[in-house]
């Protein structure tokens, strides 16, 4: 892993009419390594994947990436140099087959700039490279899945799609948000390797998420927030382990109780 | 010193003029974000049933207005009701619709014939006096007073009662609102008629200014989205002072360059906004979700 | 047991396409050809015999067809490909007509380079004018298209600049049918080969969504900017030609009709389709033609229309017949 962290976020503030989504949260991200976020739900992890990406303006503070202040700029120039998002709610084009879906990625600057995943961003190439996307995703080739609707599939592929739409671009960064939810325990045990694929691919990751068991499997270090505050960052075990967290997730009260039952 | 008191007298006459064009279409846009493209065909309409029961009819000026108001009211839940709610949510069909229903019903007067001198409403009040050596005419004191009286029971209406917190609440979230039992449906309707109403109320102060001219209506629907825009789409308080603000440049304009400048700053004053501040002077920025 | 009378049953007509695979079509025949290609080629044969078939005093009327055919195309293009809804399609015919005018009478330039440049030089000046409103919410380029052509009416009117309330007159004529018929069949197919390939799938997908479209790191605001040159280019040419045809450009050129019009054509033939709201053109304008004495009666006649079918949620001719093509069943043996 090289010196400087590829994604530096320091001190991020964001408001809401006085409302505090975040509140001074600091942390870096290395290369190549998987970074899960969890907490409560309202403790501010989606608007902090939006303040990152730029689709929201941040209060104060700054992010950086590879060293280059990037908090600022406009949601498309920061998709551009490499650092790409799953939205939770997802946003696949319905109108459109799952294969023409990522023909829009494809058709980016970035795509033509960096020759694309698997050298997609030519003309002509792109139909044939969404299958081969779609493929590595887990939609089989020679079935009609890849050629359905995207109002038509089910909840498991469209996740898929949505990270393939983060893959067409040859990302530097991936921030998943909440890409687990709303799966079945089988589908998400096809979709753990899937992850672990892309970290050898070199791509780094942050993943947000509510299922902490297979989160854990994944994750190479783990970033607890509540209310928007950074509690603790750490290993999986140290996490788990932690006073605060416990309180964060099961209320001071509960916290015996648990333990008295864990 | 004379022409600054000149200014000043008309431009607050003329910026109450706009403020109370835009109300109306402030009103149903805020709340229901549909644009009421038949907000000039209602001013319109209004004017005309006035005129109607007046000289047609012979009824007293008063009651004609004031019916004449309620029956723009009712036009206008007629079309909610019967278009627009059939339309409602998908965004392409609203705005069509909405834009078909103003033009028939004033391309409809146009080939109705409705033009020519004896459509004039009577001002309220003969005669002008003078403020400090600058003639005015009495009715548009009658329009400022109103106007400003208007602007101000607004307020209070959109901030003291029932239905006008609940048309405030949709505006600003209409999920929230329709959690919190507020009909989004019904509280359209309302808006709708109120929006309508404004207009008429609007056209019964104004028209008597000059002709019921269906140009007008064209006229009074430009100035009423130019107010709107530079003030910010849904905010009333923006509208007020998006009007002042168009009002008072209009003037200014009027006295240094001529009258024909009006509507360049109209045009003008739209392009800068959506340029320089596209939320207007009070819109609500809404993260993320919209731009705008 | 005996044997089984012959039976029949229906059979789809293009069944052997569809089987296939879904969507893609792979063609087994000549007749599978034919019952693809014949639509098509119905459609540019009438078109081109038309001017050949059609009395005298309706001759005219096809270039009228024509110009508001392309600013038909325009709107859907705009309104259904791209989530711009276009109300003033006066604003891009008048920007042509005027510019063409100007051209020719004041640089004495001759149509054949008018109209292009007019085109052109349309679609820039309306594209720069509408830029502003392209990154905010829908709304804005409705509101903003429907006033353009409203206020720059009245300031012509009041400036007295560009021949005021008279127009340009002595505009050099130049009615060729077939320029206009072959412009619109180009533009037609044109863009229904646009929106399948790789610019038109990002144009829908900022329609459908575009969030997305900003999260693979596209600007919206570009996308749109080329979809309303593309749009504006379309209207601007119609006007540079009907400037030509008329051998003036006035206040008239930015009438009502152009932007009311071509809305009501695409509810009527089927929106989204491309080739429906040209049909819808093509009913329309020779009502409105038929309909002349009636005055400003045709606009509210066309609103009507339009809100009839808006209202009761038609899918519009074109959606309609499509649907039916393809269900066409013939018997076969069982």
């Amino acid at each position: 892993m090289s010196a400087t962290p590829i994604l530096q976020v320091n001190q991020v503030t964001k408001s809401f009419g006085g409302i505090f989504a975040l509140n001074e949260v600091s942390f870096d991200l290395h290369e190549g390594e998987i970074l899960g976020i969890i907490g409560p739900n309202g403790s501010g992890k989606t608007t902090l994947v939006n303040c990152i990406t730029g689709f929201i303006e941040l209060t104060s503070g700054e992010v950086l990436f590879r060293g280059k202040v990037i908090s600022g700029k406009p949601a498309h120039k920061i998709a551009d140099m490499g650092i790409t998002r799953t939205f939770q709610i997802m946003r696949p084009y319905y109108s459109l087959p799952a294969y023409k879906n990522l023909v829009i990625p494809l058709f980016a600057p970035r795509a033509k700039r960096t020759g694309g995943w698997r050298g997609g961003g030519k003309l002509g190439d792109r139909n044939t490279v969404s299958i081969d996307i779609l493929e590595e995703m887990g939609f089989e080739r020679e079935s009609f899945v890849p050629y359905k609707m995207a109002s038509n599939l089910p909840t498991g592929y469209l996740k898929r799609l949505e990270l393939a739409r983060c893959l067409a671009l040859s990302p530097e960064i991936i921030i998943c948000d909440e890409v687990f939810s709303g799966l079945s325990m089988s589908e998400i045990a096809s979709m753990v390797p899937l992850m672990e694929r892309l970290q050898m691919e070199g791509i780094t990751l942050i993943m947000i998420e509510h299922r902490l068991r297979e989160l854990f499997r994944v994750a190479n270090r783990i970033m607890v927030l509540n209310f928007g505050e950074k509690l603790m960052e750490g290993t999986a075990e140290e996490v788990m382990a932690d006073e605060k967290v416990k309180e964060a997730y099961f209320g001071s009260e509960e916290v015996e109780e648990v333990m008295e039952h864990a | 010193m004379d022409i600054l008191l000149e200014i000043l007298i008309y431009g607050s006459i003329h910026s109450i003029t706009l403020a109370l064009m835009a109300l109306g279409f402030a009103l149903v846009y805020g709340t229901s974000r549909v644009p009421n493209f038949a907000h000039g065909a209602l001013y319109i309409v209004t004017g005309f049933i006035a005129w109607s029961f007046l000289k047609a009819m012979h009824l007293n000026y008063l009651l004609s207005i004031v019916l004449a108001i309620i029956i723009t009211g009712v036009i206008g839940a007629m079309i909610y009701q019967f278009i627009l709610i059939r339309v409602r949510g998908m965004a392409i069909s609203e705005i069509i619709a909405s834009y078909a229903i103003g033009l028939a019903i004033l391309e409809g007067f146009r080939w109705g014939g409705f033009k020519g001198m004896t459509y004039t409403l009577p001002t309220f009040i003969q005669g002008s006096i003078f403020i400090a050596g600058v003639p005015v005419d009495l009715h548009r004191i009658v329009v400022l007073i109103c106007g400003a009286a208007l602007v101000g029971f607004l307020w209070l209406f959109t901030h003291f009662t029932r239905i006008g917190l609940a048309l405030r609440g949709m505006a600003q979230d209409e999920r929230a609102a329709l959690m919190l039992g507020i009909d989004s449906d019904r509280m359209a309707v309302v808006a709708m008629v109120l929006g309508s109403m404004l207009a008429g109320l609007a056209a019964a102060l104004l028209l008597p200014l000059g002709n019921i001219v269906v140009e007008t209506g064209y006229n009074v629907l430009i100035l009423a989205i130019a107010v709107c825009i530079v003030g910010g789409l849904g905010s009333w308080m923006g509208a007020v002072l998006a009007a002042l603000l168009i009002g008072f440049t209009q003037i200014l304009t009027e006295v240094y360059l001529g009258t024909h400048f009006k509507m360049v700053v109209a045009l003008l004053a739209i392009i800068i906004t959506l340029i320089l501040r596209p939320s207007g002077l009070f819109g609500r920025q809404k993260e993320l979700e919209e731009r705008v | 047991m005996t044997a089984n009378p012959e039976q029949r049953r229906k059979e789809r007509l293009d069944r052997g396409i569809k089987v296939r695979s879904d969507g893609i079509y792979a063609l087994m025949s000549w007749r599978e050809l034919c019952y693809l290609v014949l639509p098509r080629l119905v459609l540019i044969v009438g078109m081109l015999i038309l001017p050949l078939v059609v009395p005298i005093y309706w001759q005219k009327v096809v270039s009228y067809v024509c110009i508001y055919a392309l600013l038909t195309l325009s709107f859907d293009f705009l309104a259904h490909f791209v989530g711009l809804v276009s109300l003033g399609g006066a604003f891009f015919i008048g920007i042509g007509s005027y510019l063409a005018a100007i051209l020719n009478t004041s640089f004495g330039l001759p149509p054949l380079l008018t109209i292009p440049a007019a085109t052109i030089l349309g679609a820039f000046i309306c594209t720069l004018l509408l830029i502003p409103c392209l990154p905010l919410r829908g709304v804005y380029f409705a509101i903003v298209t429907l006033m353009y052509p409203l206020l720059l009416i009245r300031v012509i009117e009041a400036l007295d600049i560009f021949g005021g309330t008279d127009g340009i007159v002595g505009v050099t004529s130049f009615t060729n049918h077939y320029f206009i018929i072959i412009m619109v069949l180009l533009f037609l197919f044109g863009l229904r080969r646009l929106v399948n390939q790789d610019l038109g799938l990002v144009l829908r997908a900022v329609k459908d969504n575009d969030q997305a479209v900003r999260a693979s790191g596209m600007s919206i605001t570009y996308y749109k900017t080329i979809a309303v040159f593309i749009g504006s280019a379309m209207g601007c040419l119609g006007g540079a030609y009907l400037a030509h045809i008329y051998m003036w450009a006035g206040l008239s050129s930015f009438a009502l009709d152009f932007s009311i019009l071509p809305i009501a054509a695409t509810v009527i033939g089927g929106a989204g389709t491309l080739v429906g709201p040209v049909l819808g053109a093509f009913i329309l304008v020779p009502l409105s033609e038929w309909l002349r004495d009636f005055g400003t009666l045709r606009i509210v006649i066309y609103a009507v229309i339009l809100l009839l079918f808006i209202v009761i949620r038609s899918e519009g001719l074109m959606v309609y017949s499509q649907r039916k093509y393809h269900q066409f069943e013939k018997w076969i043996k069982v």
